[in-house]
């Protein structure tokens, strides 16, 4: 079963690439023939003289990144991007969300549907779409908006699965709480989930972590790519325990979007650290397990720094004494292990339905895969994809600063002139405080 | 992607030559096998020069850099605007007119993707303030959706030019109305500039020899071989209109473009003065002394000292600011001095966290790394009251009036609505600075029904 990437904007088409090369190397570096097949099959295609070409389409409102991405996969030499798979044009969209929305995604939309198309009927089977943007600039958010929409309208039995790339929160694109809160409002109705990297997170993890000295936005793209390998790699799970499964997106949303009100979906992965360091180091299960478990209660997205003395309430007390003494409550989880004996790992510590909201049947919020391939290089490596407060806190200082500018009717003529209206801005901000209260509320 | 460039006057012409002389300078640096790039055609196919007396132009069409540009895109006349924006505007502007459309339509049909029309000129003179003013607004009418970014060079007040406060003004009204993005730049702070260069490179300090071609006053290495007056301070000018298309023609793993600048920097279609900052200065010569720390780089983008007009952003109110960063600089260094330098300025209360920020890959030519700053900021204040001042004073007198009310189509309600649209200006920025002296709290969120 096969995913079909759609990279959109700048961002997309710089991690898209990191991606595809990560799930390369680690297929063709395991050496396991299955695995690789699985791997292989789910993210490229073959052609006839037994090139590897990636099941992903680019799209941009200017050329250069894309120029950039085609270059270097084909100069690699070991997997390249199809011929005629992007789509561009020259004068990109000035971060301004209304104007991707609003111009250039309907003006495009039937060269872009063609391209998706294409990708999708060369799949024998569709195991979903993967559509990977940031929502600060225009593009991405944009355009990416429209796009995810005309895929839903084209596939609407499709799973449909969105990775979000949110910026800085001290500030990369002035105009980012708007576009955020125009992209997120609006994905949430048309996307199945959406999976979110913060680049703060990231850039704590390539600091402190893997001791880069001077992070580059390779190093956040890498890291990413590294996490989101971790995810959509071949693993045996709950329906397919021994086979790789053919519907990771399938199960992954069944295992976590259990309403369609909560589709945020936050991911961590141990351990992570510089390639010098891997060597060196020998983890245990329980020990990896251990640490994971404390962060999802904590909230603490890298294995540093986390607070050991949150813990779990033992009454299912109401959620805003929990909230303040620090404990993130779950939905559901999923955790992924992959590597040394990892059949001998046990995770009951995740099953507590004391982790989770009581209103869900206790067997329906923990789901644990595996492999035993080890992964991209960590002999063992553990992810979690929660469904969670954990994003609860930095979508709310989005929403805040976005109406503070807002309540001051900041930059409005910017998107007024291309047709979004305050009134789509009130809409906006009234589906997330929507969505801020029910995770604030779980 | 490309830009028309659009050069109005002696100072515009002046200014655009050494805009492009650098430019080849710069792209003959990365591109060793030859000058004439893609990314660098761009540029020339879409020059309009335009003067009213021949003086400049002919030395263009005399000069190194006549093979770039063919007699069809300059426009000239004989006698001048005489130092009078009625001329130029009026009378130059309802005779030219169709020509200068006509040729922008050209050079425009020429780009795959026309994005922005850069516009320079004086403020003080006659041409560039009167006619350049004209045509931003013929090219608001033709071309509704290209961004207009105007470089204005602000007289100083020993400025030789009388009427300059009266051209300025005039000028003004219409960047206020008609510009997406106006970068003002003064020329005492050009002048500053080049002394502290000139002063840095003759105190034969050890260890102060300044790097060859590194100083942002040098056009060394460029195709032009005399040097000539202004050139010092052109190159600086020069420069900044560089360092902002550096992401349009080069790759960087963050790719700020004019559009993203023009959208990011201005809140409110008024307020879209930017001042401009460029650091370094120069590159020392010697290899063992330590390149100047980078971080003393972000902090010399938001010293006065750097500006290129007479302005201090870090005492007084940011609406919103744009760093671009060039050469070998990881995003790190970007965010590290982010977070360093963000508790010493002060920004408008809806806009806390108001930066937008670019990374190229490619430094300027004799340095490993420059940073661009582009601020709106409430420092803009004191110098459009000071040009107001100036302004008021030979108005009340009514001093060389009958010069302009005698030109056809000027009227003293030209002036007086100048003036109060100056005056209007200068109270939002008023306005915006007394939010800061208020304790800021964030207003009520939306509430909404559970």
């Amino acid at each position: 079963m096969s995913v079909v990437t759609v990279q959109l904007g700048q961002c997309g088409n710089q991690i898209g690439p990191e991606l595809f090369s990560t799930v390369y190397e680690d297929s063709t570096g395991a050496g396991r023939k299955t695995y690789q097949e699985s791997s292989r099959e789910r993210f490229f295609w073959e052609t006839s003289d037994g090139v590897l070409v990636a099941r992903s389409v680019l799209v941009d409102m200017e050329p250069k990144v894309i120029s950039q991405a085609v270059a270097k996969a084909s100069k690699s030499g070991k997997w390249r991007y199809g011929e005629k798979a992007h789509f561009c044009q020259k004068q990109g969209s000035g971060n301004n969300w209304a104007n991707g929305y609003c111009v250039h995604g309907p003006r495009h939309k039937e060269s872009v549907e063609d391209l998706v198309r294409r990708e999708v009927e060369r799949c024998d089977r569709l195991a979903g779409i993967f559509a990977m943007m940031s929502v600060a600039g225009g593009t991405g958010s944009g355009v990416g908006t429209f796009v995810t929409q005309c895929l839903r309208d084209m596939y609407p039995q499709a799973f449909i699965l969105n990775h979000l790339t949110w910026p800085y929160g001290t500030g990369e694109v002035i105009v980012q709480n708007y576009n955020s809160v125009l992209t997120l409002s609006r994905l949430y109705q048309l996307s199945d989930a959406l999976v979110v990297h913060e680049n703060d997170t990231v850039h704590k993890i390539c600091s402190r972590l893997m001791n880069i000295k001077h992070i580059s936005i390779g190093d956040i793209n890498k890291v990413i790519a590294h996490q989101l390998g971790s995810v959509l790699q071949p693993a045996y799970t709950g329906d397919s325990p021994s086979n790789y499964s053919r519907n990771p997106i399938g199960e992954l949303l069944s295992s976590l979007v259990c309403h369609p009100e909560y589709k945020l979906l936050s991911l961590c992965n141990i351990p992570q650290m510089s390639h010098t360091s891997l060597a060196y180091s020998a983890y245990t299960w329980p020990g990896l397990l251990k640490h994971l478990r404390q962060m999802l209660i904590a909230n603490a997205r890298m294995e540093e720094g986390i607070d050991w003395k949150v813990c779990v309430p033992s009454s299912r007390g109401d959620s805003v004494r929990t909230g303040q003494m620090g404990f993130n409550r779950s939905l559901a989880n999923l955790m992924i292990l992959r590597g040394k004996d990892v059949s001998s790992a046990d995770a009951g510590a995740f099953k507590d339905p004391a982790l989770y909201v009581p209103w869900l049947p206790p067997d329906g919020t923990f789901s644990l895969w595996n492999s035993p391939v080890p992964f991209n290089g960590y002999e063992k490596s553990a992810s979690l994809v929660s469904n969670s407060q954990s994003l609860l806190k930095p979508l709310d200082n989005m929403v805040r600063k976005a109406w503070n500018m807002f309540v001051s009717r900041a930059y409005m003529h910017q998107y007024t002139k291309f047709g979004i209206s305050e009134d789509d801005f009130l809409d906006s901000f009234t589906t997330l405080e929507q969505i801020i209260s029910s995770y604030s509320h779980l | 992607r490309t830009q028309s460039l659009i050069r109005f006057g002696q100072c515009g012409n002046q200014v655009g030559c050494r805009f492009w002389d650098l430019a080849l300078r710069e792209h003959a640096h990365v591109n060793k096998k030859g000058i004439y790039d893609e990314a660098l055609s761009s540029f020339f196919q879409n020059a309009v020069l335009v003067d009213m007396e021949e003086g400049v132009l002919s030395e263009v069409l005399q000069g190194p850099l006549r093979q770039l540009f063919s007699t069809t895109q300059l426009i000239s006349d004989v006698s001048g605007s005489g130092n009078n924006w009625a001329v130029g505007h009026h009378s130059y502007g309802s005779v030219y007119r169709e020509q200068i459309v006509d040729q922008v339509r050209r050079a425009a049909e020429q780009c795959d993707c026309l994005q922005c029309f850069f516009i320079i000129h004086s403020m003080g003179g006659g041409t560039g303030s009167g006619l350049g003013t004209r045509v931003l607004k013929l090219l608001e009418d033709e071309f509704p959706e290209v961004c207009r970014l105007v470089t204005a060079v602000y007289p100083s007040a020993e400025d030789d030019v009388i009427t300059s406060p009266y051209n300025s003004v005039l000028a003004m009204r219409e960047l206020t109305e008609h510009a997406d993005c106006v970068l003002p730049i003064e020329n005492q702070s050009l002048v500053d500039i080049v002394s502290k260069i000139q002063h840095m490179a003759h105190t034969g300090k050890p260890g102060s020899v300044i790097k060859k071609d590194s100083t942002i006053i040098s056009g060394q290495g460029g195709v032009a071989k005399t040097e000539k007056p202004f050139d010092a301070m052109n190159n600086i000018v020069a420069n900044l209109l560089l360092n902002i298309t550096s992401s349009a023609r080069f790759e960087g793993s963050l790719n700020m473009d004019l559009n993203e600048i023009a959208m990011n920097l201005v809140p409110f279609p008024r307020l879209h003065y930017l001042v401009s900052s460029l650091t370094p200065l120069y590159t020392l010569a010697d290899v063992n002394i330590p390149t100047r720390r980078l971080d003393q780089m972000f902090t010399d983008a938001f010293s006065k000292d750097h500006q290129l007009m007479r302005a201090d952003p870090k005492h007084n109110l940011y609406l919103a600011c744009a760093l671009m960063l060039r050469g070998n600089v990881q995003l790190s260094d970007l965010r590290r001095n982010i977070e360093r330098l963000r508790p010493t300025l002060s920004f408008v209360q809806w806009n806390t966290e108001g930066w937008k920020t670019g990374l190229c890959s490619v430094p300027p030519v004799g340095h490993t790394h420059s940073l661009l700053a582009l601020a709106n900021n409430t420092c803009v204040k004191p110098s459009f009251m000071e040009l107001r001042e100036r302004f008021v004073r030979l108005y009340r007198k009514k001093a060389h009036l009958h010069h302009y009310l005698g030109v056809d189509g000027m009227d003293v309600s030209g002036f007086s609505e100048a003036l109060s649209s100056l005056t209007g200006l200068i109270d939002q920025y008023s306005q915006l600075d007394s939010t800061n002296t208020a304790p800021s709290q964030d207003p009520p969120r939306l509430n909404i029904a559970c």
